[in-house]
């Protein structure tokens, strides 16, 4: 845990100490005076806590061996503009990411709507392709028979999907 | 099928909506859901040719949809700065849109209040206005939207997380819903910080007019719901509407006291707003919203009759600086625009009636 008296994000000594309490759950931040008027914290409209905790959080050092392998996004990008690079970099830096999302929402489990439609169209999607590869390996190992029952699967998959799609 | 449209005729239809059905202290409530297609990056990683496929992938699978039927296609590379910052004025898209130009775009269905941001930041950002407060309504109306555009994209979602987004503070249902407010009677009476404490407590945000990053001119504020994972739509639209429903009942009390504590001060001011607005030369659209407010507050504590609010709302929009360049040539410097604004004012108020209180019956005492 951080000592109290140092500021969060310049490490000098802090004079302006936040907290927040939701749901039960209490959030401090320490500031020194210039990072505070800084970061707008006296000033009440547009202040907004859980914007300043993401700042934070992106500003911390993460783990360097980490990277997102769709798309070579690492912690020092999120650092620059606290977005991430595509759908997969939160798998690929679920490390870092819990205790950020604990500090920026009220719990970290989602509930509410699912798209099932479109799961349904991506796990078919996904499916069929690791079909293709197991027919494709099939092919080159002259092992036909596997194959055949291979694109059959494949051909039963897709013509589920199209119903889905009516 | 898409028809083309200009750039000012939607924005007329726009004016519409929202002043048509706002009444007292809310003047309009809007929703937001985000939504990103698997297996892309977010737009503010991806480069120019995979935004550019992305647009054309999206708006192509969706425009045909039923739920979209009319809606108009505006790509921000093709619009003028001053056609994408009267968007931004009619509240249609974010200024981060009009930011983004070649690679993004909007469809924007006026009859509804629908306008679906393509490649802001998250692919898409779906959104639904209308007047007055009418959370369960508009979330009824966007969320079937949504459902039928799951029907043509892959969303990027994962079970623990909710709807993947390229900022983490919109995971989860990605939903964010406001209302914008008109609180000056918390204002005049010094409560307005108080009110803004008690909303961050509760997990929501308190904005000025233009969003994020805005001044609260004219006391006008918007509210919304801050946090968007770990709790379902129905409950984040249920407790904004109560926090509201309390600031409202906090609003209509200090206007009370207003009136009580301060009322020969507070009727000098609207006497002298009416006096500004029939009679100024310059006005500057910071005090153009001041006095616009003061106006709007007299309609409602009924020293007005109750058919201006609609004007005064209307006026709002219409004294915005890009607003006042539509149809008018040559770009206007400040100075000008000043001018036009204090023109259209006064010759929308030279018919106001006197300021005087108007009982039920719409009778003036």
């Amino acid at each position: 845990m951080a000592e109290s008296h140092k500021c969060q994000i310049c490490g000098k000594p802090a004079t302006v100490h936040l907290t927040q309490i939701v749901a039960g759950k209490i959030h401090k931040i320490d500031l020194c005076e210039d990072c505070a008027k800084d970061k707008g914290v006296t000033d009440a409209v547009g202040f907004s806590f859980s914007d300043l905790i993401g700042a934070l959080g992106a500003a911390n050092p993460a783990p360097e061996s980490l990277s997102c392998t769709e798309c070579g996004f690492t912690p020092k990008d999120f650092k620059k503009s606290g977005l991430f690079g595509c759908p997969s970099c939160y798998e690929a830096f679920s490390p870092i990411l819990m205790p950020m999302l604990r500090t920026m929402h009220r719990d970290v489990t989602h509930v509410g709507k699912v798209p099932s439609r479109s799961l349904e169209r991506v796990s078919a999607k996904n499916r069929i392709a690791s079909l293709e590869k197991q027919m494709a390996d099939a092919v080159s190992e002259e092992r036909f028979e596997d194959a055949a029952r291979l694109r059959d699967e494949i051909g039963a998959v897709r013509s589920k999907v199209e119903e889905n799609l009516k | 099928m898409t028809q083309a449209r200009t750039v000012s005729e939607l924005v007329g239809a726009g004016e519409a909506i929202l002043s048509g059905g706002s009444t007292g202290v809310v003047l309009s409530t809007r929703l937001r859901l985000a939504r990103n297609l698997a297996g892309h990056s977010f737009p503010g990683w991806a480069n120019p040719a995979e935004k550019a496929a992305m647009l054309e992938e999206i708006s192509g699978a969706i425009l045909p949809l039923p739920e979209l039927d009319g809606a108009t296609f505006l790509r921000m590379g093709d619009l003028s700065d001053n056609d994408r910052l009267i968007l931004v004025e009619s509240h249609l898209i974010s200024r981060e849109l009009m930011n983004a130009r070649e690679g993004s775009g909007a469809i924007i269905r006026m009859a509804d209040g629908v306008s679906i941001m393509v490649n802001e930041e998250d692919h898409l950002r779906i959104q639904i206005v209308g007047g007055g407060l009418d959370l369960n309504r508009l979330y009824e109306k966007i969320d079937a939207l949504d459902t039928a555009l799951e029907s043509k994209l892959d969303y990027a979602f994962s079970k623990e997380l909710g709807y993947l987004t390229a900022c983490p503070t919109n995971l989860g249902t990605a939903l964010r819903a406001s209302a914008m407010l008109h609180l000056p009677g918390l204002v005049l009476m010094g409560y307005m910080e108080q009110v803004i404490r008690a909303m961050n407590e509760l997990g929501m945000v308190v904005r000025g007019h233009l969003g994020e990053g805005s001044e609260a001119t004219g006391s006008f504020f918007q509210f919304s719901n801050q946090q968007t994972l770990g709790e379902n739509e129905e409950s984040i639209l249920r407790r904004l509407g109560n926090a509201l429903a309390e600031v409202i009942k906090q609003e209509e009390i200090a206007r009370l006291r207003l009136l009580e504590e301060k009322g020969d001060k507070f009727l000098d001011k609207i006497g002298r707003a009416r006096g500004i607005l029939q009679n100024a030369r310059l006005l500057t659209s910071e005090e153009a919203m001041d006095l616009l407010s003061l106006t709007r507050l007299a309609v409602d504590m009924n020293l007005l009759p109750s058919s201006w609010r609609g004007r005064v709302d209307a006026l709002l929009v219409a004294v915005q600086p890009a607003h006042l360049q539509l149809g008018r040539g040559t770009e206007m410097s400040p100075a000008q625009r000043d001018a036009v604004r204090a023109k259209i004012v006064r010759e929308e108020f030279a018919e106001m009636p006197a300021l005087t209180h108007i009982d039920g019956e719409g009778r003036a005492g």
